[in-house]
C-alpha cells in the first residue's frame, strides 16, 4: 500500500553542519534538531515519529481544520494539546506524541471524522490506499458509538470533465478547496452552507474546469475526490508502480506510473523538490490514455497502390535501409534530412544522432518552427529552483499555464508566497498578469522598444538590481520570429548580467533531442523549404508532424507534397505520417526506458511500465538496426551505451553544445493590416495524447479566434457570426471567441481580415494603426480518425 | 434576471471603494442585492463576483454561511421567532406553536400567499425582553400568542406596511461618505508609512 | 432605591449608580449629534486631540479598562501589542454580539451611537489606526440605521473623516453590516468576514489579530461597550475612571439579567463589587426570582459559561473570582433558571445553538456539537437511555479533554473545579456546545436519569468497512 502523497516531509536528509537555525527540540524523549520555522508535524515525522493528519500538506498552508495531529507540545508552561501542523518549532519545546492524553484526543477526532463517513470502503476507489482507512486503523479507536442517521448527499456528482465528489465520503479538511485557490488560482470550487451542513461544490453551472484538477484528487484524503478516467478501473493493492518522467512539455515532472494487468491506469505526481513539488497538469496526469489508443501503430506500414498496408519489420526496415542508402548515393547527404526527435527519449535521440553523423546528414533540427533560437539556449541556464527563489523574473515567454502549466504553479507561488517580483512583457496577457509585479502590454513588432522603454525606467532598473534574475524566455507569438525574443533577452541580460535564462520550450526532450545533436546548420524551416523547392529527396520524421506542428502550415503542406521519400517513425498514424512511403511504429512513454531532459538540461529517467504495443519498438533501437544495415558502426550495442553518452554536469545538467553566435534582428513593422496577430497555444490542442486520450479529447477547445468585443462591435460581427481572417499566407475562417479580455482596446479601422495560422516566422504583424489589438489562439485542431482505446 | 438597478450599481460600487482589497464588499453587496430583489440569485452573484474580482464560487461560499442571506424567494416579511434559552424560558415555544397554527406552515415554511416566511431563529440580543421575535428584522417584545395572532394579522392587512419594508432591507438609512471629507481607502501593501498624527521616532519607529 | 425604565429604551433599567455608558439613556433623543453636542459630546475627542497620541495611550492604560466583549483583556494592553512601526493598522469595532442571554451592545449603539463613534476617534488617534471598521451584527436593524445616521451627521459636522477639527487628525469610519453568524464575534473570524470570507476563526497564534490581522495587517479588535468608555475617559481621565469599581475591575459595566426573575433587564453596575445575589435579589436590581419561585440554577456569564447553583450567589460578578469558582464573566449576561425549569431541555437550546452556530472548520465542533445534540434531543424526548448520558460526557471529552470547570454543590458534595477547560478545537463555540450538557449532567444528573431507560447493552459498531454505498 503507497500513496504518492505528502513525499516531500520525508525528504531533505541533508548532512548536518553548524546550523545557525538549527533548534533543538525533544520528541517522545528523545532529542532531536529542527530548522527555525519548522512546523512541529515536519519536524517529528523526520525524526521518525509520524503525527497522523488530514488537512496538514506540506505544499500548502496549514488551517488547523481537521484537528487530527494534535499532540502534547510544552514550551515551559506545561503540556498542552496543540495542533502540530500550526505549531514552529522552538528552542527547549517537548513534544510528545504518545501521551495519553494524545492518543485520547487523536481517537476522538478519528470517532468524529467517522461519525457520518458513510464507510462504503469495499466500493471505493481509494479503499486500500486510504489516509482516513489507514489511520483509522493506526490511530483510531476501532469503534464507534455513532447511531445517529448520517449525512446524505447526492452520490457522486461530476464537478467537472474529469472530477467527481462524493460529499457522504467528504471530511471537509479544506485540501481541495484550499489547492483551487491557493496553488491553482481556479477557486471554482469552494464550501458551501455552514457547520455541520458545510459541503464543498462548485458555482451552479460553473465546473470546476481547472487544467490542475487531478491534483485535487491525488491530494484528498478520503474517496471523495475521484477522477473519471480512473474510477473503478482498479484496486489498489493490484497496482504495480514505477517512478519515471511526465514529458508531455518540457517542465520534467516527475511522476509515478500505475498499471494493472499491462495496462496504464494512472500517473501521480512525485514531490520532487527542484521541479514539479508534487503536482502535474491533467494533460500530464491523464494523457496515458493514448497510449492504449486505437489509433497506436502495431506493425510498420509501407505504401502500396492500396495506400499504407502492413508489413513485417524485416521487409520495412530493409526497404527503408535501402531509401536512405539510395538518397545518400543519389542526391548525397544533403538530399536526407531528419525532422524531430523532442518526443523520444535522450537515447532515442542520441542513436538517430549518430546516425545521421554516421551518414553525413546535416540536415536535421528537433524543433518545428515554434523553438527557440539555438544562441539562447548556449546563455546560462537558470533553474526552475533559481526561478522559485530570484527577486526578479522576466517574462517573455508564451502563458505558461498553457504551455508549461507545472511551471506557472511554481511561478506563481513564487510571486504570491515568496516575494519574487514578476515583470511580464506580454501580447495578449496571462495566467500571471494579476500576479506580476509590472505587466508590460505590448503590440507584437513592438517587443525591442517595450523592453528598451522598460529598462530605462528607474524603478525597474532598481528591482533587477535588487537580487538575483531570471529571464523566462519562450516563444509568446509564434507569428513573430525566435530571432526578436533573442534580441530582446540580449537587452535584459545587457542591463542584468548576472541573470540566468530558463528557456521555454514545448515538447518534452526539445533540450535533450538538441544536446544529442539532433539540430544542423539549416533549422526546421530552412529543410521544408528545401523540401518544397525539391532539394530532399528523403525526409525521416522522428516522431514529428510537421503538417499539424509546424507554423505555416501551407509550407508544410508543400513540402510533404513535393519531398521524394518519407519516413516516419511514430506510434499514432498522424496527418504526415499518413503521407509517408514507410511507417515504423515506436514505443511510446509508458512502453520504454531511457532518459529525458528538461527544459533546465535536467536529465531523469523515464521507465517501462507496460509492454509495447504490438511490435512496435523504441527509437533508438530502430536507429541500430539501420545502422547495421547500411553498414555503419554507431560505437553503441544498447541501450546502456547511449545512456553513458548523455553528459551531464555536475548540477545534473545535459548542455547544448552549440556555439552559436546571438543573432541580430530587424525589427519590422508593417503597415498593411488592421489588426496584429498574436499566434499562441492552449493546453488541450490537436496533440495526439490529447485527441488519443477519451477523458481530454471533449476538452480541446478547437482553434479559435480572441478578438476583443469593442473591435468585433466596431467591424460589426454579430455574436455567433464567423469571421474570416486574411493575412500574408492565407486565409482562414474562424468564430470568435470574444474572451472579456481586460485587454485595453483602442478604436481600429474596417475589415476584420487578418493573417492566417500560416504566419511565417519573419515579420507577419502588419498594422496600419498603431494600436489594433487583437488575440488570436489556435489550437490547430485537424480532422482526424476517431480514436478511442482498444 | 436580477443585475443591480443603474441606481445600486453605483452604489456597490461606491460600497467597494470603501474596502483596502474588494472583496470585503461580498457581504455588503449580498445585502444591497438582496435588498433590491427580496433574495439572492445566482446572476447577482455572479454580479458582484465581478464587481469585487473573485468567482463566483467563491461569493456562494460566502453567502452561504450567513444565516441572513437566501437563495430562494422567500415570503415580503420573514417571521423570526427566537428559541434560544432566554426565549425559551420564557415560552418561545408557544410562539412559534401559535404562529405555526395562524400561519398553516411549520417553521421554514412559506405561506401560500408568499406573504410571510417564518423560521425559527437564534438569540436576537434582546434576552431580557423575552420571548421575543423579529419582523424583517424588526423587534417585537415580550409577545404573546395572542400578540403573534395579532401580528399576523397586521401584516395581512397591510397595517405594518409603512413600518416594515419588505425583506431585503435592513437600515432604512445607509452610511454616505461625502467625497470632500473622505480619507480613503488605500493598499496595504502600498501606503505603509505611520499616520500623519503620529510622530516618527529617530529610528523610524512610532512612539 | 430608585428604579427607572425609559419606554425608548426598552430593557434598560437604570438605578442610583453611577453611569458611564448609559448616562444619556433618560433622553428620548439620546442618539442625535444634537443630543450628544448638549451634554458633552466629542469633549473626550477634544481633550484627546489637544495632547500627543502616547499620553491617551498611556491614559487609557491607566484607566485599566477590561473588554467588554468576553476575554476581558485590558484595552490599553492589546492595543500596546501591534508590532513596532508596522502600518497601516486598523480598528475593528465588534458589535456583533450575539452571544445567547447577552445585549448591550445593541442598547448602546441604539442609544448613543455618538459616544461610540467618539470612542472609535479616541482609539484610532491614541494607537495610530488609520481606518475603521464598525462591524454591526446584521440583525440588527435599528442599531445600523442609528450609527448610519450619527456617521452621516458626525461627518458632515467635520467629526469624522478628513482633518478632524482641524486637528490633521483623520479617520475614516466605515460602516459593515454582519449576515448572520455567531461565531463571527470571535475576533478572527470577525476579520475574516470583513475581509469577504466565510466567518471561520483563524488559528492562532500566529494570528493574533494585533500583529496580523486585516489585510494581514496590525489590527485591535474592540468590543462596542469598551469603546463606548473612551469618551469619559479621555474627558475625565483615567483617575475619575478607576475611582469606580475595584482595582482590578475599574468602572461599571453592562450586565443582561434574563429569565425568570422579576425585572430582567440592562443594569449598568459597578465593577466588581455587586454579587450575583445583588443582583438576582436587589430591589434596584431584579427584586427576586418570579412568582416567588426559589432559584434552581443561573448561567454567570452568557450562553458558554458553566452554571451556577444558589451556592454561588454570593459571589461578586468578578471575572478572577467567578473563574475559581469554576465558570466564567464573558459577556455579562446572566439567565435565571427557576425551580419549574425542565433542566435537560433548557441545556438542549444552549447546545443547539452552539451546534447551529458551529462554522464548521474544526471537527470537534463540527461532528462533535451535533452529535451531542442529537443525543440531547434523544433524552429529552424520552428516548435515551443511560448510557446516552455517559455518551454525552465521553463525546465531550472529545472537545474538552480532561477537567471540566464546574460549580461546587454542598448538596451533591462537589467541590469547585475552576475555569478554563482544555479545547480541541480553535474557538469557543465547539466547548460552548459541551458546557451546557456537563454543567446540567453534573449539577443535576438525577433529572436526566428520572427520563431515561435503563442501560440497553451498548450499541458500538466496527469502524472498518461495514459495506453499503451504491
Amino acid at each position: 500500500m503507497s500513496t504518492t502523497e505528502d513525499t516531500g516531509a520525508e525528504v531533505d536528509d541533508e548532512v548536518v553542519e553548524p546550523d545557525p537555525d538549527a533548534v533543538s527540540i525533544t520528541v517522545n524523549g528523545r532529542s532531536v534538531t529542527a530548522r527555525r520555522g519548522d512546523l512541529v508535524i515536519a519536524a517529528a515525522e523526520r525524526a521518525g515519529d509520524y503525527i497522523p493528519r488530514f488537512c496538514y500538506h506540506p505544499r500548502m498552508s496549514s488551517v488547523g481544520m481537521c484537528r487530527q495531529c494534535l499532540v502534547e507540545i510544552d514550551t515551559g508552561r506545561g503540556p498542552m494539546l496543540q495542533p502540530s501542523c500550526m505549531v514552529t518549532v522552538s528552542e527547549g519545546m517537548v513534544v510528545d506524541t504518545e501521551s495519553e492524553t494524545t492518543k485520547r484526543a487523536q481517537e476522538g477526532i478519528l470517532e468524529l471524522l467517522l461519525a457520518n463517513h458513510p464507510l462504503d470502503c469495499p466500493v471505493c476507489d481509494k479503499g486500500g490506499e486510504c489516509p482516513l482507512q489507514d489511520q483509522a486503523f493506526s490511530h483510531g479507536p476501532g469503534e464507534s458509538r455513532y447511531v445517529e442517521e448520517k449525512r446524505h448527499y447526492e452520490k457522486p456528482i461530476p464537478i467537472s470533465d474529469l472530477v467527481y465528489l462524493d460529499r457522504e465520503r467528504c471530511i471537509l479538511c479544506d485540501r481541495c478547496t484550499r489547492f483551487a485557490d491557493e496553488v491553482a488560482g481556479d477557486a471554482l470550487i469552494h464550501f458551501i452552507d455552514r457547520g455541520n451542513a458545510t459541503q464543498v461544490n462548485t458555482f451552479p453551472d460553473e465546473p470546476f474546469s481547472s487544467y490542475f484538477s487531478g491534483n485535487t484528487v491525488q491530494i484528498c484524503p478520503v474517496g471523495a475526490l475521484t477522477a473519471k478516467p480512473y474510477r473503478f478501473k482498479a484496486r489498489p493493492w493490484d497496482l504495480e508502480q514505477v517512478e519515471s518522467t511526465c514529458t508531455s512539455c518540457s517542465v520534467g515532472c516527475r511522476i509515478s506510473v500505475h498499471s494493472s494487468r499491462d495496462r496504464l491506469l494512472r500517473f501521480q505526481g512525485v514531490d520532487d523538490e527542484a521541479v514539479n513539488w508534487g503536482w502535474l497538469c491533467d494533460r500530464g496526469r491523464f494523457n496515458f490514455e493514448s497510449v492504449h489508443a486505437d489509433r497506436r501503430l502495431a506493425e510498420p506500414l509501407i505504401r502500396s497502390a492500396e495506400g499504407l498496408v502492413p508489413t513485417d519489420w524485416s521487409s520495412a526496415l530493409s526497404i527503408t535501409a535501402d531509401l536512405i542508402r539510395s538518397a545518400v548515393d543519389g542526391g548525397g547527404p544533403g538530399s536526407v534530412a531528419v525532422l524531430g526527435g523532442a518526443r523520444g527519449t535522450n537515447e532515442d535521440a542520441l542513436a538517430w544522432s549518430a546516425l545521421a553523423d554516421a551518414l553525413g546528414v546535416e540536415s536535421r533540427d528537433a524543433r518545428l518552427g515554434d523553438g527557440l533560437g539555438l544562441d539562447l539556449l548556449d546563455l546560462p541556464r537558470a533553474t526552475i529552483a533559481d526561478l522559485a527563489s530570484a527577486s526578479t523574473v522576466v517574462l517573455m515567454a508564451p502563458d505558461l499555464k498553457e504551455e508549461l502549466p507545472v511551471l506557472h504553479l511554481r511561478l506563481r507561488d513564487a510571486a504570491l508566497r515568496s516575494g519574487t517580483r514578476v515583470i511580464e512583457f506580454t501580447q495578449s496577457g496571462s495566467g500571471l498578469t494579476r500576479h506580476a509585479w509590472r505587466s508590460i502590454r505590448h503590440l507584437p513588432g513592438t517587443g525591442a522598444s517595450a523592453v528598451a522603454e522598460a529598462l530605462a525606467d528607474a524603478e525597474v532598473a532598481a528591482q533587477l538590481a535588487s537580487g538575483p534574475v531570471v529571464v523566462v524566455a519562450g516563444r509568446q507569438n509564434l507569428a513573430e520570429s525566435a530571432e526578436a525574443l533573442s534580441d530582446r533577452v540580449g537587452a535584459v541580460l545587457a542591463a542584468a548580467p548576472e541573470a540566468g535564462v530558463l528557456p521555454v520550450l514545448r515538447r518534452g526532450n526539445t533540450m535533450g533531442a538538441l544536446a544529442a545533436g539532433l539540430h544542423g546548420p539549416r533549422d526546421a524551416a530552412d529543410i521544408l523549404r528545401e523540401a518544397a523547392e525539391g532539394r530532399i529527396d528523403l525526409l525521416i520524421l522522428l516522431g514529428s508532424d510537421p503538417l499539424a506542428d509546424f507554423p505555416d502550415s501551407r509550407l508544410a503542406r508543400t513540402a510533404l507534397a513535393r519531398v521524394g521519400r518519407i519516413v516516419s517513425l511514430d506510434g499514432h498514424l498522424c496527418a504526415s505520417s499518413e503521407q509517408a512511403d514507410v511507417v515504423l511504429p515506436v514505443a511510446v512513454m509508458g512502453e520504454k526506458s531511457g532518459t529525458t531532459t528538461n527544459l533546465e538540461g535536467r536529465v531523469t529517467p523515464v521507465s517501462q511500465k507496460v509492454t509495447v504495443h504490438g511490435t512496435a519498438r523504441p527509437d533508438w533501437m530502430i536507429a541500430l538496426d539501420l545502422a547495421s544495415r547500411l553498414g555503419v558502426d554507431l560505437g553503441v550495442a544498447d541501450l546502456g551505451d547511449l545512456t553513458a553518452r548523455v553528459t551531464a554536469d555536475d548540477r545534473g545538467v545535459w548542455s547544448v553544445p552549440t556555439g552559436v553566435e546571438p543573432a541580430h534582428f530587424e525589427s519590422v513593422v508593417g503597415t498593411n493590416y488592421d489588426f496584429r496577430l498574436v499566434l499562441s497555444r492552449r493546453l488541450y490542442d490537436a496533440a495526439v495524447s490529447t485527441q488519443c486520450s477519451p477523458s481530454l479529447e471533449g476538452l480541446a477547445g478547437g482553434r479559435g479566434l480572441s478578438v476583443h468585443p469593442s473591435d468585433l462591435e466596431r467591424i460589426g460581427v454579430a455574436s455567433g457570426d464567423d469571421v474570416k481572417v486574411i493575412g500574408p499566407r492565407g486565409s482562414v475562417v474562424l468564430p470568435p471567441g470574444c474572451r472579456t479580455a481586460s485587454a485595453p482596446t483602442r478604436p481600429v479601422r474596417s475589415d476584420c481580415s487578418r493573417p492566417s495560422p500560416t504566419a511565417s516566422n519573419s515579420s507577419s504583424k502588419r498594422t496600419s494603426s498603431p494600436s489594433a489589438p487583437i488575440g488570436w489562439s489556435s489550437s490547430w485542431r485537424r480532422s482526424s480518425p476517431s480514436c478511442r482505446p482498444s | 434576471m436580477s443585475r443591480f438597478s443603474a441606481e445600486n450599481l453605483t452604489l456597490a460600487r461606491e460600497i467597494v471603494s470603501r474596502y483596502p482589497r474588494p472583496k470585503s464588499a461580498v457581504i455588503p453587496l449580498l445585502h444591497l442585492a438582496q435588498e433590491q430583489e427580496g433574495w439572492i440569485s445566482e446572476e447577482a452573484m455572479r454580479e458582484i463576483a465581478e464587481l469585487v474580482g473573485v468567482t463566483p464560487a467563491e461569493v456562494r461560499g460566502t453567502g452561504t454561511f450567513y444565516e441572513m442571506f437566501h437563495f430562494e424567494p422567500i415570503g415580503r416579511y420573514l417571521l423570526n421567532i427566537c428559541g434560544t434559552m432566554s426565549c425559551a424560558l420564557m415560552g418561545a415555544g408557544e410562539l412559534m406553536h401559535a404562529a405555526e397554527e395562524e400561519l398553516g406552515v411549520r417553521a421554514g415554511g412559506t405561506t401560500d400567499d408568499g406573504l410571510i416566511t417564518l423560521h425559527g431563529a437564534e438569540c436576537q440580543a434582546a434576552c431580557t425582553e423575552a420571548p421575543c421575535l423579529q419582523v424583517n428584522y424588526r423587534y417585537r417584545f415580550r409577545v404573546t400568542p395572542d400578540g403573534v395572532r395579532q401580528l399576523i394579522a397586521d401584516l395581512r392587512s397591510g397595517a405594518l406596511s409603512d413600518e416594515i419594508p419588505p425583506h431585503g432591507t435592513l437600515a432604512t438609512v445607509r452610511q454616505h461618505i461625502p467625497s470632500d471629507r473622505a480619507v480613503g481607502a488605500v493598499d496595504p501593501d502600498v501606503d505603509t508609512a505611520p499616520p500623519a498624527w503620529i510622530p516618527v521616532t529617530v529610528e523610524g519607529a512610532s512612539s | 432605591m430608585t428604579v427607572e425604565t425609559y419606554p425608548w429604551a426598552p430593557g434598560f433599567v437604570a438605578g442610583d449608580r453611577p453611569r458611564i455608558v448609559t448616562s444619556r439613556f433618560e433622553h428620548e433623543d439620546s442618539h442625535t449629534l444634537e443630543r450628544y453636542m448638549a451634554t458633552g459630546g466629542y469633549e473626550g475627542l477634544r481633550a484627546a486631540l489637544a495632547k500627543p497620541a502616547a499620553e491617551v495611550h498611556e491614559q487609557v492604560r491607566g484607566s485599566t479598562l477590561l473588554g467588554r466583549g468576553g476575554a476581558g483583556f485590558p484595552a490599553g494592553v492589546k492595543w500596546g501589542l501591534t508590532p513596532e512601526g508596522v502600518y497601516p493598522r486598523y480598528l475593528v469595532v465588534n458589535g456583533d454580539e450575539s452571544e445567547p442571554g447577552t445585549y448591550k451592545d445593541r442598547l448602546l449603539m441604539e442609544r448613543d451611537p455618538h459616544q461610540l463613534i467618539e470612542g472609535c476617534l479616541i482609539a484610532c488617534y491614541a494607537a495610530g489606526l488609520s481606518r475603521c471598521f464598525l462591524y454591526i451584527r446584521g440583525e440588527m436593524a435599528l442599531a445600523q440605521e442609528r450609527v448610519a445616521t450619527a456617521l452621516n451627521e458626525a461627518y458632515a459636522a467635520g467629526l469624522v473623516g478628513r482633518d478632524i477639527l482641524g486637528s490633521g487628525f483623520g479617520v475614516d469610519i466605515v460602516l459593515h453590516w454582519g449576515a448572520g453568524a455567531y461565531v463571527v464575534g470571535e475576533e478572527t473570524a470577525l476579520i475574516e468576514s470583513l475581509e469577504g470570507n466565510r466567518g471561520m476563526p483563524r488559528l492562532k497564534p500566529p494570528f493574533f489579530p494585533a500583529a496580523i490581522g486585516l489585510y494581514g495587517k496590525p489590527t485591535i479588535v474592540n468590543n462596542v461597550e469598551t469603546l463606548s468608555n473612551l469618551p469619559f475617559i479621555a474627558a475625565n481621565g483615567a483617575e475619575a475612571y478607576t475611582a469606580i469599581g475595584t482595582e482590578t475591575s475599574p468602572g461599571t459595566r453592562m450586565v443582561a439579567v434574563s429569565g425568570h426573575v422579576r425585572r430582567p433587564g440592562v443594569y449598568e453596575i459597578v465593577n466588581g463589587t455587586t454579587t450575583f445575589r445583588d443582583l438576582l435579589y436587589g430591589e434596584e436590581f431584579c427584586g427576586g426570582i418570579r412568582d416567588g419561585n426559589e432559584l434552581k440554577a443561573f448561567v454567570p456569564g452568557g450562553g458558554s459559561a458553566p452554571w451556577f447553583l444558589p451556592d454561588q450567589l454570593d459571589l461578586p460578578f468578578e471575572g478572577r473570582q467567578v473563574g475559581a469558582a469554576g465558570s466564567m464573566l464573558g459577556s455579562g449576561a446572566i439567565m435565571v433558571m427557576d425551580s419549574t425549569t425542565d433542566i435537560p431541555a433548557a441545556a438542549l437550546t444552549l447546545t443547539r445553538f452552539y451546534a447551529h452556530e458551529s462554522c464548521g472548520k474544526c471537527v470537534p465542533c463540527r461532528e462533535g456539537g451535533t452529535w451531542l445534540m442529537r443525543v440531547l434531543e434523544r433524552v429529552v424526548a424520552g428516548e435515551g437511555t443511560t448510557d446516552d448520558l455517559d455518551l454525552l460526557l465521553e463525546v465531550g471529552q472529545s472537545i474538552c479533554p480532561g477537567d471540566m470547570p464546574h460549580a461546587s454543590s454542598e448538596a451533591l458534595g462537589l467541590e469547585a473545579t475552576p475555569f478554563p477547560y482544555k479545547m480541541t478545537t480553535i474557538c469557543f463555540v465547539g466547548p460552548s456546545a459541551y458546557v451546557p450538557v456537563h454543567s446540567a449532567l453534573t449539577l443535576f444528573r438525577s433529572e436526566f436519569e428520572e427520563r431515561v431507560a435503563p442501560s440497553r447493552s451498548r450499541t458500538r459498531i466496527p469502524v472498518v468497512a461495514v459495506g453499503g454505498g451504491q
